[in-house]
């Protein structure tokens, strides 16, 4: 299968580093979100970042300018422009309604051979699958954060999911500098289900007075040479967001080690997100 | 000349609290700060000083003390 054209659904943090690579890896990128705003937004981040990675490593044969980049992304509010498309990913909020919603649209849009690939970290592959015209083509593609700079990708089988996708999935993100793991689909699939029940408990550490957040860190950091304690870990996916996926695994394993820590709740409910409002189990400037 | 490194000074002294900087110290290579913080100061100086740095003036070595700093908003004006 020849791809050319990548359509990345959500200008968010994920799905801007994912627009971002895939230019960067000489793909043409129609990026879509709902807002002009949200999609400005976008394009001044990757802007920011390509300029930071100029800045660090000048070394680097980058052979495409800033603009030469920027010109492979088609930055939209369109959904229409994905008649063209020969892959998308998707990255849009972890809610099931929302991204329901979205899959109806570009089932519609896209040509019957587009694979759709779903950036989630708990939503269940499967069910993606379902509300589409072609489950075969569905697929889960996992990225971490930052995209351009994190080299692996969780890429989740689902029930229905063909060889055949897999095998074109993991080719394409070898051409975007990403390694490829396959895993099946379950909730949390492997990273998120036992970092969530990390995280969960680290905070539950802190809630009962065995020690402070920072020693907490400090002991995963230094005994096992984590680069970021869990804590830290926390701060940086959003306190928000770590709520949530606790909750949806919760949920789906009806199983009483996922319940979400109080302390946890209570934080977030105070409107301590993390580094993104500048203030979570750590202050930010 | 001087006021350009005064603006630079009171800028860096939100991130290198109660340290006395040079004009001439690396401040990257004190450890205290990352890279994230390298896009900040790209940013403020186009900000402070109205201009826009260039891919070929986006090297690391313009921006590592105040000196570096000086001297390239100088360059950059002197251009103008």
């Amino acid at each position: 299968m020849n791809i050319r054209t990548i359509g990345v659904v959500g200008a968010g943090v994920m799905g801007t580093g994912v627009a971002q690579n895939f230019a960067q890896s000489g793909y043409h990128v129609v990026l879509v979100d709902i807002s002009d705003d949200i999609l400005a937004h976008a394009k001044q981040t990757i802007i920011n970042a390509l300029r930071l990675q100029r800045l660090l490593d000048r070394s680097e044969q980058q052979a495409a300018s800033l603009e030469e980049t920027l010109q492979h992304i088609t930055f939209t509010t369109d959904y229409r422009l994905f008649t063209d498309v020969d892959f998308v990913i998707e990255n849009t909020t972890e809610k099931w309604e929302v991204k329901k919603a979205v899959y109806h649209q570009i089932d519609a849009i896209c040509p019957e051979q587009t694979i759709f690939a779903v950036n989630t970290s708990a939503i269940s592959i499967t069910r993606v699958a379902s509300v589409t015209s072609r489950p075969e083509r569905v697929i889960g593609t996992h990225f971490m954060n930052p995209v351009p700079m994190k080299g692996t990708v969780e890429v989740i089988r689902g029930y229905h999911t063909s060889e055949e996708t897999i095998a074109t999935t993991t080719e394409l993100l070898k051409t975007a500098g990403k390694k490829g793991i396959i895993v099946n689909d379950m909730p949390g699939f492997v990273s998120n289900r036992v970092l969530m029940l990390t995280i969960n408990e680290a905070a539950y550490l802190v809630q009962d007075q065995v020690a402070p957040a920072e020693d907490v860190d400090t002991i995963f950091e230094n005994c096992f040479g984590h680069k970021m304690g869990p804590l830290k870990t926390a701060d940086l996916i959003g306190l928000d967001t770590i709520l949530y996926s606790i909750e949806v695994l919760y949920e789906s394993y009806n199983d009483s080690k996922y319940r979400p820590c109080p302390l946890l709740k209570k934080m977030v409910d105070a409107g301590l997100h993390g580094r993104k409002n500048g203030r979570g189990f750590y202050r930010y400037q | 000349m001087k006021d350009v490194k005064q603006e630079v000074r009171t800028f860096l002294g939100r991130f290198f609290h109660n340290l006395e900087l040079t004009d001439d110290q690396n401040f990257f290579e004190l450890g205290f700060v990352n890279s994230l913080f390298a896009m900040q100061l790209v940013l403020f100086v186009e900000s402070e000083f109205g201009m826009q740095i260039g891919d070929d003036d986006l090297d690391i070595t313009h921006f590592q003390s105040i000196n570096a700093i000086a001297n390239l908003v100088e360059r950059k004006k002197v251009a103008a």
